[in-house]
């Protein structure tokens, strides 16, 4: 009895909370057929939303699982000064707010920032293009690489690593013979998890691109500007796109974590 | 292929693992490094292979000094106590890891896996994965992935401490008849002080992050340097400021030369073997081991007052 009190409780919660939002999103843009919605997805600037959406993560995930990896294998694997810093500023994008981070990339990189009158001098565009947008969202979906891994690589041990070592194996080789056939899940796991974040990132992403349709405008910012416009039937179609991926990348998980589990 | 340890310290922040350490290994030797733990043993095993680096002091592996050399460069076999098996291989792919690193031809290869596989009696085991394996199975395939490369030193760090009982006495035997075999130079670490004379021709007693003493395992027994040696190999009362082993006590039920009264705790009777356990008149507790036979003549029972006396006994400089 106790266990279906919590299991109901849990699951209105669920419901009231996403569910029930999701399932209006979806009720409202098929309301007037999928005419509407089609339209709204296939123009150019929705067209052109997208594939910058995509751009950017195909950027952002490579740069972060790299640096995701070395990240865990620096905090793990060695000991050196500051190691608790770097662990704490990994953990940075998650407790601050994206609009926080995009400010900061303001202050750094605009005309009047630190950074902005040497870029402006070598005639380098930064804010208000892909730079800018590449580097915030690089800089919200920094952590999820470095926290699936770390945990995998203490579970995992150094004693395979060193056999290899005695067993001729160089450094290198070590890598990618041992370390990584032995931290591959928790490394796709954390690549779903950025991906997820790249393509939903907002706050940041919003105050540096300057939000030029058509150029700098992501599918997270369209929908804000379709609904500012009172294009609802847009602004709902391009939503269910990013829902739909959002749930491919859920469904995702749930697959990759029973292998995890027995592997 | 001889090794020479000369003069190494060892320091973990402020804990002294290795103290002005030497040991001189013969080629085709095999040599326990013996101690409690947190004696050093593991760690001096350990710089051998390269896997810590040395305060001070050098490392010569047949003659050269291999002190700065990588870990990979040294050409050491290495066996861990958990194995360490790579997870994610087959066992043949374990086994030949070493060879494939060194881009041996696959031929060479397979032929290489097949012959160690038979020598660890895993032949039938080749594509299962470590974790299809028993303990005592892991343990003989981390040996064969050892020994794969031809290393110069074969060195186990507590090979068998993993293992239960029965299969740590049956890998014991089977490393023994692995070294006459093989014969390539080999150290073990281990606590136990049977294992280290059932296996070895050779012991380093550890304590401390010292050497107390090397020599065969009679030569630990019977000359002891050190009072530590002489508790650690084999069992030793305290007899005033002497150590007398349990065996060189004689007991009498009328009144000994150089002999005191001692009360009867507890008799073991472990067949062959009788073991008495005893409290003196100042309060020491006291072991006798005697044989069957000495027992039957003197109708020892719990509760009764004897007389013992030491027939031989050791006194070391410092009772350390």
């Amino acid at each position: 009895m106790r266990r279906l009190g919590l299991r109901s409780i849990a699951l209105l919660y669920l419901a009231a909370i996403l569910v029930g939002p999701l399932a209006i999103v979806f009720y409202r843009t098929f309301e007037n057929g999928v005419g509407d919605a089609w339209s709204a997805l296939s123009s150019p600037d929705a067209l052109h939303a997208f594939t910058l959406t995509l751009i950017i993560a195909a950027i952002a995930v490579p740069l972060n699982t790299v640096f995701g990896i070395l990240c865990a294998l620096a905090i793990v694997r060695r000991r050196f000064r500051g190691k608790g810093i770097l662990n704490a500023f990994i953990d940075l994008p998650l407790a601050l707010s994206p609009v926080v981070v995009g400010l900061s990339l303001f202050l750094l990189y605009g005309r009047t920032g630190w950074l902005g009158g040497w870029l402006e001098r070598h005639d380098l565009q930064v804010l208000f293009a892909l730079p800018a947008m590449v580097i915030a969202t690089v800089f919200v979906s920094l952590p999820f690489v470095a926290r699936e891994v770390v945990p995998t690589l203490r579970e995992i041990g150094d004693e395979q690593e060193q056999a290899a070592r005695t067993l001729g194996a160089s450094g290198w080789q070590t890598f990618w013979r041992i370390t990584l056939p032995a931290i591959r899940w928790a490394v796709i796991y954390g690549v779903v998890l950025t991906t997820a974040r790249c393509l939903g990132e907002y706050g940041a992403v919003a105050v540096v691109s300057g939000r030029i349709q058509g150029q700098t405008e992501t599918a997270t910012l369209r929908v804000e500007e379709r609904y500012d416009s009172f294009d609802l039937a847009g602004a709902y179609a391009i939503s269910i796109v990013l829902a739909l991926i959002a749930i491919a990348v859920l469904l995702a998980m749930t697959a990759i974590r029973p292998r995890e589990a027995s592997a | 292929m001889s090794i020479h340890v000369r003069n190494i310290s060892k320091r973990f922040g402020a804990f002294t693992a290795l103290d002005d350490v030497s040991l001189e290994v013969e080629s085709g030797s095999l040599t326990a490094l013996l101690g409690p733990s947190g004696s050093g043993k593991s760690t001096l095993l350990r710089i051998i292979a390269g896997l810590e680096t040395p305060d001070s002091g050098i490392v010569e592996i047949s003659g050269e000094d291999a002190t700065d050399l990588r870990p990979q460069k040294r050409n050491v076999g290495f066996v861990f106590q958990h194995y360490a098996a790579f997870k994610h291989m087959t066992v043949r792919d374990n086994v030949g890891f070493g060879l494939a690193i060194r881009k041996r031809p696959k031929v060479e290869i397979r032929e290489r896996v097949d012959r160690l596989l038979e020598l660890v009696q895993l032949q039938d085991f080749g594509h299962r994965y470590p974790a299809q394996l028993s303990g005592g199975q892991r343990q003989r395939m981390a040996l064969a992935r050892a020994l794969a490369p031809e290393p110069r030193v074969l060195l186990l760090d507590e090979p068998f401490g993993a293992l239960d009982a029965r299969v740590r006495a049956e890998l014991r035997e089977w490393l023994r008849r692995l070294h006459d075999e093989v014969h390539v130079t080999t150290i073990f670490v281990t606590h136990d002080q049977a294992e280290a004379m059932d296996v070895a021709g050779q012991i380093a007693v550890m304590n401390h992050a010292r050497v107390e003493q090397v020599g065969t395992p009679a030569e630990l027994y019977e000359e002891p340097a050190t009072a530590f040696v002489m508790r650690f190999v084999g069992e030793a009362n305290e007899v005033g400021d002497r150590l007398v082993r349990p065996h060189d006590l004689e007991l009498s039920q009328v009144p000994l030369a150089r002999g005191v009264e001692a009360l009867v705790d507890r008799v073991v009777r472990l067949g062959f073997e009788v073991r008495v356990e005893l409290t003196t008149a100042d309060g020491a507790p006291l072991l006798a081991q005697l044989s069957r036979d000495a027992v039957a003549g003197l109708e020892l029972e719990q509760g009764q007052i004897v007389w013992v006396a030491p027939t031989a006994s050791r006194e070391f400089a410092s009772a350390g």
